[in-house]
């Protein structure tokens, strides 16, 4: 049993950057968890302190049973998987998968077996004799898993291996970093920044902001429920419309929200939010409750199977995308009405970004 | 050069040639000097070789040029040898150890110890030869291999440009090891030291020949015959009082003292050529 858990973990650089600020996470045995952010959220420097390539400032780190604090990276019983793959460009596959190994003192036909093992199942077996340089980027990354695999340490962690990997190769080593996490059951921690890669590896993510946590949840819950304005505007892809709510309201833009479906006692910095694929243009399958925005277009973005068409609330109240399903021309200028159902708005209070629920709805 | 004119090309090449004339000739007339009698050379200049080849060789690398007092060649070939050797590996060995502890740990004064090193940039052999000479003279290391090659390895080139090598080395190449619970010692000797290889074979060459080619420093340290250096020997045979130099003898002593060096250069060129051009990360 593997779980890591994290106590109010801090990281104070010498000139006095706070990276970290209090963290505290649980992450369970065999749980994938990702942590995800923009450049400079942190995520990277929390990843190196379980890995011990950092010092903790304040706090905790245990990973099983054992308090880490203050133990060597090779005594963590962790493996790291770095975003450049870091293998040793002089020593070949075979050689960069046993060195941690051999540094162990174990037997050699124990490295034998685990090497061919690992081998095996990343399906690198005959390139086990050739340098790094010799390889192509997603078979340096394959390697880089091996020399983690072979370890068959407690956790794995994850340092955006994949953002070197062009867009293809990206998507299919993806699903195999998933499978494996899978099949070998070891608890993992993941960095990236690149949101679509959280909500398809995670159990749980964790949205990190200037180094606090801004939310822990599912995938779902994530993108259901964001917890704050930040996290609303970082997970979804396009991002969420965010529109000034006394603002839309005064200018008209938004028609139907009757007091049912917006929270009480909402301050008037109030931001309301709506995602682009919950919204559908015209009147289709628009109920009696539906909310109408009602927009300019100024440009449209065909991605094949559905278009994006970006827009002008009525009265300058704020930008808006809505997705349209099949391609579509729509000449800039057009005046158009989207609507959506109440329960499909997201409220956040302005000063704080935090998300504030209807009474009564479901939590 | 994409032109192809047919003067340009007989023009290029007629530079070429001369100007590997001009390295080559003085080379070829030691050598042809060498296989003459003393006689025939103090003559007047050949340039063709004639048959004494194999008996002034002999002369030379066994008796040495009796009139000067020098000791047989084979002898300085030997001293020259050790000491450029040692000053090759012993400045290798110093330099990678420094500049790992200057790239990889934090110590006080850290900077300090690279400045230090770098200003001994500035002061070669020559500008500090009375100072060392008194040192090494207190050690009492005159006429010995020690005094030889010791003051001569305290130099920061080396240091400096291995400094420079592992400053491009990835940190997470450091990061990957001590995952793997390689020491600082053991990423010294498994990671850097192979990464360095092509960085070492082009030092080596080039301080081989440093070494061999020291001349000042051997005629200081040294007044007992059996550590004369070959540089320095040519010298000492140069300096008789009341005889003709025997110039066959000594051009074939420069034609011998010319080998190793070049011989280091052939057997190491693939990897010197390499690691003055490029750095495999």
């Amino acid at each position: 049993m593997t779980a890591i858990t994290l106590r109010n973990v801090s990281k104070t650089y010498p000139g006095g950057v706070e990276a970290i600020k209090g963290v505290s996470l649980d992450i369970g045995d065999g749980e994938f968890l990702v942590l995800v952010g923009p450049s400079g959220c942190g995520k990277s420097t929390l990843l190196r302190m379980i890995a011990g390539l950092e010092t903790i400032t304040a706090g905790e780190i245990s990973i099983g049973e054992r308090v880490v604090n203050n133990l060597e990276p090779a005594e963590r019983d962790i493996a790291m998987v770095f975003q450049n793959y870091a293998l040793y460009p002089h020593m070949s596959v075979r050689q960069n998968l046993e060195y941690g190994l051999k540094n162990r003192r174990m037997a050699r036909d124990e490295i034998a077996r685990r090497v061919e093992k690992a081998a095996g199942i990343l399906g690198i077996a005959e390139l086990l004799a050739r340098k790094p340089r010799q390889l192509s980027g997603g078979q340096r990354q394959r390697v880089a898993m091996g020399r983690a695999i072979v370890r068959e340490p407690a956790a794995f962690l994850f340092d955006e291996p994949l953002s070197n990997l062009d867009a293809k190769l990206r998507v299919q080593m993806r699903a195999e970093i998933r499978h494996l996490q899978r099949s070998l059951g070891t608890t993992s921690v993941y960095v990236t920044h690149d949101q679509l890669e959280a909500m398809t590896l995670a159990d749980r993510i964790v949205v990190l902001n200037g180094g606090v946590v801004e939310q822990v949840g599912t995938p779902m819950e994530v993108y259901e429920r964001p917890a704050s304005l930040f996290v609303a505007s970082f997970i979804g892809s396009p991002a969420m419309n965010l529109v000034p709510l006394q603002q839309a309201r005064e200018r008209a833009a938004i028609a139907g929200l009757v007091n049912g479906s917006v929270p009480s006692g909402l301050s008037t910095d109030a931001v309301l939010g709506v995602r682009p694929e919950d919204m559908t243009v015209g009147e289709n399958g628009a109920g009696a409750d539906a909310v109408r925005f009602a927009f300019t277009v100024t440009a449209v973005e065909a991605v094949g199977a559905e278009s994006y068409v970006h827009g002008n609330l009525q009265g300058g109240a704020g930008d808006i995308a809505v997705r349209m399903p099949g391609y579509h021309r729509l000449e800039p200028g057009t005046v158009l009405s989207a609507v959506t159902a109440p329960e499909k708005l997201h409220f956040f209070a302005g000063a704080s970004g935090q998300r504030v629920d209807r009474a009564g709805a479901a939590q | 050069m994409v032109e192809n004119r047919p003067l340009t090309n007989i023009v290029t090449h007629g530079v070429l040639i001369l100007g590997a004339a001009v390295f080559v000739l003085p080379i070829w007339i030691a050598f042809v000097a060498s296989t003459h009698t003393g006689r025939e050379v103090n003559r007047g200049l050949t340039l063709w070789p004639g048959d004494q080849f194999i008996a002034n060789y002999t002369t030379a690398l066994t008796e040495g040029v009796a009139t000067a007092g020098a000791p047989p060649l084979a002898l300085m070939l030997f001293n020259s040898t050790v000491m450029a050797l040692a000053i090759a590996v012993g400045k290798i060995t110093i330099s990678l150890l420094s500049a790992f502890a200057i790239v990889y740990f934090r110590f006080p004064f850290r900077v300090l110890a690279f400045w230090t090193i770098f200003v001994t940039l500035m002061l070669p052999v020559e500008v500090r030869i009375l100072p060392t000479f008194e040192v090494v003279a207190g050690l009492g290391l005159l006429n010995s291999y020690a005094g030889l090659s010791i003051p001569l390895i305290a130099s920061a080139t080396a240091t400096f440009l291995f400094r420079q090598f592992f400053m491009t080395v990835p940190d997470e190449l450091t990061e990957a090891a001590r995952i793997d619970g390689a020491g600082p010692l053991r990423f010294f000797r498994d990671i850097l030291v192979p990464l360095s290889r092509t960085n070492l074979a082009a030092l080596f060459v080039i301080l081989f020949i440093y070494g061999w080619n020291q001349y000042l420093w051997p005629l200081l340290v040294t007044t007992d015959e059996s550590y004369y250096t070959i540089v320095m020997g040519i010298q000492r045979m140069l300096a008789t009082s009341d005889q003709l130099p025997e110039w066959h003898l000594i051009m074939a002593t420069a034609i011998l003292a010319m080998i190793p060096p070049v011989l280091v250069i052939v057997l190491m060129q693939r990897l010197f050529v390499r690691g003055l051009v490029e750095v495999e990360k």
